[in-house]
């Protein structure tokens, strides 16, 4: 700590973390393209799931709301591009318009019922959704397939240009491209006047409230936000995949991704980056390795994370940080 | 003088206790009161009920002559009624300038945008700054709240309700907790308010009650005994008599 009377503002110019952001997405999917060619598909799949952890970390990570029904706003979308191209709207950036309107659609609705508890009403209430959408999901079978799931999804060229390949070279390309500006756009929203008030109401609503803040209405808006992106991964992984089923709007879908957003760290979006990819790529190779026993691998690997940062596998990382900024002022 | 606030025959009771019984009073532009009174008179319970915290079980609470009673705790701040808590209630993991521009921004009106810049927007920063400066805690700007000594989170309370332009203002012990040779900054960073606001404290240092107010009112068990000038105070009997009778009850309860 220094003694000069002006504080220093913070280090370093103001697009770094957008920027840092987009190159850490660029050398990730460089790696995955070049280094693992076989996998793309598995990694484009993943993308999908990343987009949903990063918008359940606007919601519960920077808004405080626990919910283990978000992947009620990933399974809307991700029927409505999927029904969207059976019926004839093929061109992949329409769908992904499509999965989008619908993303912040479910997530107005879900938010306006989820946000006006607090606490274990406020859970119950989350699981209450998703369940809901995934019971609607099978009784509707006319119009999602039900149990057999949604199939025969083929979208059209990207740009007109791009047709999706069976090595998911486009698919991945697509999605990675989708994923590096949601996570930029993100970066700075965060960061803006209305990012920083929905951290403060996580902290202490009543302290919100007492600087003249409605908090509903900010909670709202955040799970439309919120419900846009994991829009936008629904829509992607049904475009990609060319099949949704039953599993993108179930609950262990809602859990999983929570784990995945405790894992890496909720309230930062490094953390849900960082969690979603960890979480799916040990799944995956673990999996693989040895199918009988990676469930209790995967959870022996929660168990230690648990125990030993408690605040996600980001925290430790931030505060050396913070440790190397101040050092670097005094 | 203009009224700004009027409460008139508040009443709450928390089970059978009796926290508020028929509490009428006013506030007008300029006006320095002191609320003093015994612990568990209610007074902080008062200050709940006049931010909407809680519901009065009867009267009616009224600024600039509109009827406010059931108003949420958010429409009364934007009317200009601000308040500082006891206990603090701080934004612990965010900056003490986060702290101050959130204050700052919502009463601009600019924490609806969503893609500026928030904290370090230069007219912004510059406004907390000066706050800070003010109560000596500009050099802890970049510290989250968490990591500060109690003393330091209780002028960021006074930091939030300055940066607020409050029209009316009620602090609640804002020197409690504060270490001695920072407290003079209270009463300083008081005097530079605008003129016509009207500032309501509740205090138990009596010295910091006569330097502050031209105006004191005594509650003891939720009833407002005494209203009048910081000299008469002293001399009242029914405010003697209520002192006495908590320290007595306050004995034979240990
Ligand atoms: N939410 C509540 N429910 C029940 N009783 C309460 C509640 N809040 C306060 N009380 C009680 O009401 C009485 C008045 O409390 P209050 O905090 O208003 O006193 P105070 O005058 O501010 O005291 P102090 O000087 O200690 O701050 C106390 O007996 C307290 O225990
Ligand atoms: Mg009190």
């Amino acid at each position: 700590m220094s003694d000069s009377a002006t504080p220093a503002p913070p280090r370093g110019l103001p697009m770094i973390p957008e920027a840092s952001g987009a190159l850490a997405i660029i050398g990730l999917g460089a790696i995955g393209y070049f280094l693992f060619p076989d996998d793309l598909a598995f990694l484009t799949r993943l993308i999908g799931i990343t987009l949903l952890v990063l918008s359940l970390d606007l919601v519960t990570g920077y808004c405080g709301v626990a919910t283990l029904g978000h992947a009620a706003q990933f399974g809307v979308a991700a029927y409505a591009a999927g029904i969207a191209c059976v019926r004839g709207v093929t061109d992949p950036i329409a769908l992904l318009g499509v999965g989008l309107v619908a993303g912040t659609m479910m997530g107005l609705i879900s938010g306006a019922l989820i946000t006006r508890f607090r606490g274990l009403p406020q859970l119950v209430l989350s699981i209450a959704v998703g369940q809901l959408v995934a019971a609607l999901a099978n009784k509707l079978s006319w119009l999602t397939g039900g149990s057999d799931g949604l199939s025969g999804i083929t979208p059209g060229k990207v740009f007109g240009l791009y047709g999706f390949d069976m090595y998911s070279r486009t698919a991945f390309l697509f999605s990675l491209g989708v994923l590096l500006i949601v996570f930029v756009v993100l970066s700075r929203f965060v960061r803006s006047p209305f990012g920083l008030m929905c951290r403060g109401i996580k902290d202490d609503d009543l302290r919100a409230r007492m600087i003249g803040v409605s908090i509903y209405p900010r909670l709202v808006v955040m799970y439309g936000v919120s419900g846009a992106v994991a829009g936008l991964g629904g829509a992607l992984t049904a475009i990609s995949t060319g099949v949704v089923g039953l599993d993108s709007v179930s609950f262990e879908r809602s859990a999983e991704v929570l784990v995945m957003l405790v894992l890496g760290g909720a309230g930062h979006l490094w953390g849900a980056l960082a969690g979603a990819l960890i979480f799916q790529i040990f799944e995956h190779i673990v999996a693989a390795a040895n199918p009988f026993h990676w469930m209790m691998l995967v959870g022996l690997l929660l168990i230690g994370i648990v125990v030993f940062a408690p605040r996600g596998l980001i925290a430790p990382v931030m505060a050396l940080a913070t440790r190397l900024a101040r050092k670097g002022d005094a | 003088m203009t009224e700004l606030f009027k409460a008139r025959n508040i009443s709450l009771a928390f089970g059978g206790l009796r926290v508020a019984q028929d509490v009428s009073f006013k506030l007008a532009a300029g006006d320095r009161v002191a609320l003093i009174g015994p612990n568990g008179a209610g007074k902080t319970t008062l200050v709940n009920l006049m931010t909407g915290d809680l519901a009065p079980g009867n009267g009616r609470f009224t600024m600039a002559g509109d009827d406010i009673t059931g108003f949420s705790i958010a429409e009364r701040v934007r009317r200009g009624l601000v308040r500082t808590f006891q206990t603090t209630r701080l934004f612990q993991t965010l900056t003490v300038a986060d702290n101050v521009a959130l204050a700052i921004m919502q009463r601009r009106r600019i924490t609806r945008r969503v893609f500026s810049a928030a904290t370090e927007r230069p007219d912004v920063r510059a406004e907390w700054l000066e706050i800070l400066a003010l109560l000596g805690l500009d050099r802890l700007a970049y510290r989250q709240v968490v990591e500060l000594a109690y003393g330091q989170q209780r002028l960021i309370e006074l930091a939030i309700g300055l940066a607020l332009h409050p029209k009316v203002l009620l602090l609640d012990e804002p020197a409690a907790g504060v270490p001695h040779d920072e407290a003079p900054k209270i009463l300083e960073a008081i005097d530079r308010l605008p003129p016509d606001i009207a500032v309501l404290m509740i205090e138990h240092d009596m010295d910091l009650v006569f330097k502050f107010a031209k105006r004191v009112l005594v509650l003891a068990a939720g009833r407002l005994i005494f209203e009048g000038a910081p000299s008469d105070v002293t001399a009242d009997h029914e405010v003697r008599r209520a002192y006495l009778g908590s320290y007595a009850d306050a004995r034979s309860a240990s």
